[in-house]
C-alpha cells in the first residue's frame, strides 16, 4: 500500500522549474531507485517530498495531505539522508545515531527506553555497534556512510529517502549500503534512494523511477525502466545489458 | 551517560563562587574573607559600603558578563557549526559600542540609562543578522570570516567617526576608554540596566540547544529532524545581540570570552554542542571574574582594562587553535 505519493508536484526555484508536473507513489516494504542525469532534479524532488522546500500539487502521507502535518510529526514519518554524510563536530557515534530520536523526544528529556532500543536496533542493523564511543569524525568513508544509515533508521520512520547514499563509496561498501536498504526494506521500510550507479539500481531496486529535465519520465521494474533505449535518450549512452542472477542489468558502454 | 559534564559543571561553579569572594576582598582596600564577606551580609561599616556599593556589582556583572559572552560564543559555535566563532570576530561587539557610543557622544541619554544596552542591542542585531545573512545556508567558514571581518572594520570606522566628530575631548576620550572595556566604577544601576537582557538572552540561547545538536548533520538533515532551522537563526541572532548588546553597553567591549570558553571546556565535555553551552557560560563568567581580579591584583598605577586582558589571552588562545586546525580550516577554504 501506498505510504507517500505525490501527485502533479511542481517545484521552482526562482523563476526556475526544476520539477515539473512529477506523480509518484511508494508502498511499504519497497525500495525504489531515482535515477537520471546530473541536473535533472532528483535531489529537489526529494528535499519537496521530505518536506524541505516548497512544492505545488499534493503530497499525501498515508493518505493524509502533508502540510496538515507539523515539521515533528512529518520527521517522524519521514527520515532524510542528504548527500555526503555530513558530520560537523566530532561528536561520538552513539550520540549522532541518537540524533534520529530528535523527532520523538519533548525539548528537555533524556533518551527514554523506546529511543535506546531503536538506537541499538539501528546499530546492530547498521553493524555500528563497535564504533559506538568512537568520534564519528575518525571514521572512514564507508563507516560514516553505515553510520549515517543508523542515525536514519534509528528514527523508525516508515518511511526513508537517502540522497546517493552510495556516492565516494567503494564497490564492497556500495553493495554493503545497498544490502542494509533491501534489509530495511524488507523490514517494511518505503524506501527512496537517489542513485548514479545504474548497474546498482537494477540489481537491488524494486522499481526505478527516471527523471529528465525535470520530469519523471519512467516509472517502471528495472529492466524496463532502464532499457537501453531510454538511457540512450535519457542519459546519452549507448549501453548492454547482461543478467546477474535473475536480473538483467545495464553496463554502460560509451557516450553518445 | 552526563557525569562528565555534571562534575564540570559542579567544579566551575564552585570556582566561580570562590572568585566571587577573592573579587569581594580585593581592591585600593583590601579585606580579608572574613571581612568581605561580613560586609556584604551586614552592609554596616567602610567594609560594608565598599563591598555592598562597589565591589559587589562589579563582581555580579563580571559573572553575568563573563556567562553571556561565553553562551553567545558557544551559541554563534553551535549554529555555525564551527569552534572558531565568537561574536568579537564578527564585529558584534563593535557594532554595539559604535551604537552606545553615538548615543553617548551627543548626550542622548546618560551613561546609566536603558538607552545605552538598547542602542548596543540594536547595533549588534544589525551586525549579527547581516553575517547571518551574508553566511546563508551552507555557512562556509571563509565567507563567515570575510564579512565579519569586513562588519568589524565598518563598525570600527564608524566608531572612530564618532570620536571624531565627538563634541569635545572630555567625551571622546571617556568613549576611548569606555571601548577598552572596563568594569571599574560600576554600579548597581549598570546592573539594572544590563541583567534583564543578558538573562533574557541565556533563555532565548538555552532553547536552541536541541536544534545545535542536530545541526551537526547540516542545515537539510536538521530540518528532516523537526528542527525549524530558519527559526533557530533568527533567535541566536536576538539571543546574541541582547547578551553582547547589553554587555558591551556596561563594559565595553571584552573579546574572545565567547571563544576560549568553549574551547576550554569542549576537551571536558565533549563536542556535542547542547551540552558544551552550560559549561562554556560557566567557564565564561569564571574567565572574567579571573580576569578583572588580575587588573586589581596587577602592580600597575592606572588599571589595565579589562578588554584589553581578555584581547591579550583570547587572542594567543585563538592563534593556537588556527594552527592546530590549520589542515582543517586550509580544506574549509578550498
Amino acid at each position: 500500500m501506498s505510504v507517500l505519493s505525490a501527485s502533479n508536484l511542481t517545484v521552482r526555484i526562482g523563476a526556475k522549474e526544476i520539477v515539473c508536473d512529477a506523480s509518484l507513489s511508494l508502498n511499504a516494504g519497497e525500495l525504489v531507485a531515482l535515477v537520471g542525469p546530473n541536473g535533472a532534479g532528483k535531489t529537489t524532488l526529494m528535499r519537496a517530498l521530505a518536506g524541505l522546500l516548497p512544492s505545488q500539487g499534493e503530497i499525501t502521507l498515508h493518505g493524509k495531505p502533508f502540510d496538515v502535518l507539523t515539521p515533528r510529526e512529518r520527521a517522524r514519518h519521514i527520515a532524510y539522508l542528504p548527500q555526503g554524510h555530513i558530520f560537523h563536530w566530532p561528536m561520538s557515534v552513539e550520540q549522532i545515531v541518537m540524533l534520529g530520536r530528535a523527532p520523538h523526544g519533548d525539548a528537555f528529556s533524556t533518551a527514554s527506553p523506546d529511543d535506546r532500543v531503536a538506537v541499538t536496533q539501528a546499530m546492530a542493523t547498521t553493524e555500528t555497534q563497535m564504533f559506538i564511543g568512537r568520534p564519528v569524525t575518525t571514521l572512514s568513508g564507508g563507516e560514516k556512510a553505515r553510520v549515517a544509515l543508523a542515525r536514519a533508521l534509528a528514527t523508525q520512520a516508515p518511511v526513508l529517502l537517502a540522497d546517493e547514499p552510495t556516492a565516494a563509496l567503494d564497490p564492497r561498501h556500495q553493495l554493503v549500503v545497498m544490502e542494509l536498504l533491501r534489509k530495511a526494506a524488507a523490514g517494511g521500510n518505503a524506501i527512496l534512494a537517489i542513485m548514479h550507479d545504474l548497474t546498482l539500481a537494477a540489481r537491488f531496486a524494486d522499481r526505478v523511477l527516471v527523471m529528465h529535465e525535470g520530469r519523471i519520465v519512467a516509472q517502471d521494474a528495472p529492466s524496463d525502466a532502464l532499457a537501453p533505449e531510454r538511457l540512450a535518450t535519457v542519459f546519452g549512452i549507448e549501453a548492454a545489458t547482461v543478467l546477474i542472477g535473475d536480473r538483467r542489468v545495464p553496463i554502460a558502454g560509451r557516450a553518445l | 551517560m552526563n557525569r562528565p559534564a555534571l562534575r564540570i559543571e559542579i567544579a566551575l561553579a564552585a570556582l566561580i563562587l570562590a572568585l566571587a569572594i577573592i573579587s569581594l576582598m580585593v581592591g585600593p582596600a583590601g579585606l580579608s574573607p572574613r571581612a568581605a564577606i561580613a560586609g556584604l551580609f551586614s552592609g554596616e561599616g567602610p567594609a560594608g559600603i565598599i563591598v555592598r556599593d562597589i565591589r559587589l556589582p562589579r563582581t555580579l556583572l563580571a559573572g553575568l558578563i563573563g556567562a553571556t559572552l561565553g553562551l553567545s560564543g558557544a551559541a554563534l559555535q553551535g549554529l555555525l557549526r564551527n569552534p572558531l566563532a565568537e561574536p568579537a570576530l564578527f564585529g558584534a561587539p563593535q557594532a554595539a559600542a559604535a551604537a552606545a557610543a553615538a548615543v553617548i557622544a551627543f548626550g542622548f541619554a546618560p551613561v546609566t540609562s536603558f538607552a545605552v544596552p538598547v542602542a548596543g542591542i540594536l547595533g549588534a542585531t544589525i551586525s549579527i543578522a547581516g553575517l547571518v545573512a551574508i553566511a546563508g545556508r551552507r555557512a562556509s567558514l571563509t565567507v563567515t570570516l570575510l564579512a565579519g571581518l569586513a562588519l568589524a572594520s565598518f563598525a570600527g570606522a564608524a566608531t572612530a567617526l564618532i570620536l571624531n566628530l565627538a563634541p569635545n575631548p572630555f567625551i571622546a576620550l571617556e568613549i576611548a576608554f569606555w571601548l577598552l572595556g572596563s568594569l571599574e566604577d560600576r554600579s548597581s544601576d549598570h546592573l539594572i540596566i544590563a541583567a534583564p537582557f543578558m538573562l533574557a538572552s541565556w533563555i532565548v540561547l538555552g532553547a536552541q540547544a536541541r536544534a545545535f545538536r542536530a545541526l551537526t548533520l547540516g542545515e537539510d538533515a536538521a530540518a528532516s529532524l523537526g528542527v525549524d532551522v530558519a527559526r533557530t537563526r533568527m533567535m541566536v541572532v536576538i539571543g546574541v545581540a541582547l547578551g553582547v548588546g547589553a554587555a558591551v553597553a556596561v563594559s565595553g567591549a571584552v573579546g574572545f570570552v565567547g571563544l576560549v570558553a568553549p574551547h576550554l571546556v569542549r576537551r571536558a565535555v565533549g563536542s556535542d554542542p547542547a551540552r558544551v553551552m552550560l559549561p562554556a557560560a560557566l567557564a565564561g563568567a569564571a574567565l572574567v571574574l579571573l580576569a578583572d581580579i588580575a587588573i586589581r591584583l596587577g602592580p600597575s598605577a592606572v588599571e589595565i582594562k579589562l578588554g584589553v586582558v581578555t584581547a591579550l589571552i583570547g587572542v594567543p588562545i585563538f592563534l593556537s587553535m588556527i594552527f592546530r586546525e590549520r589542515r582543517l580550516l586550509e580544506g574549509a577554504v578550498s
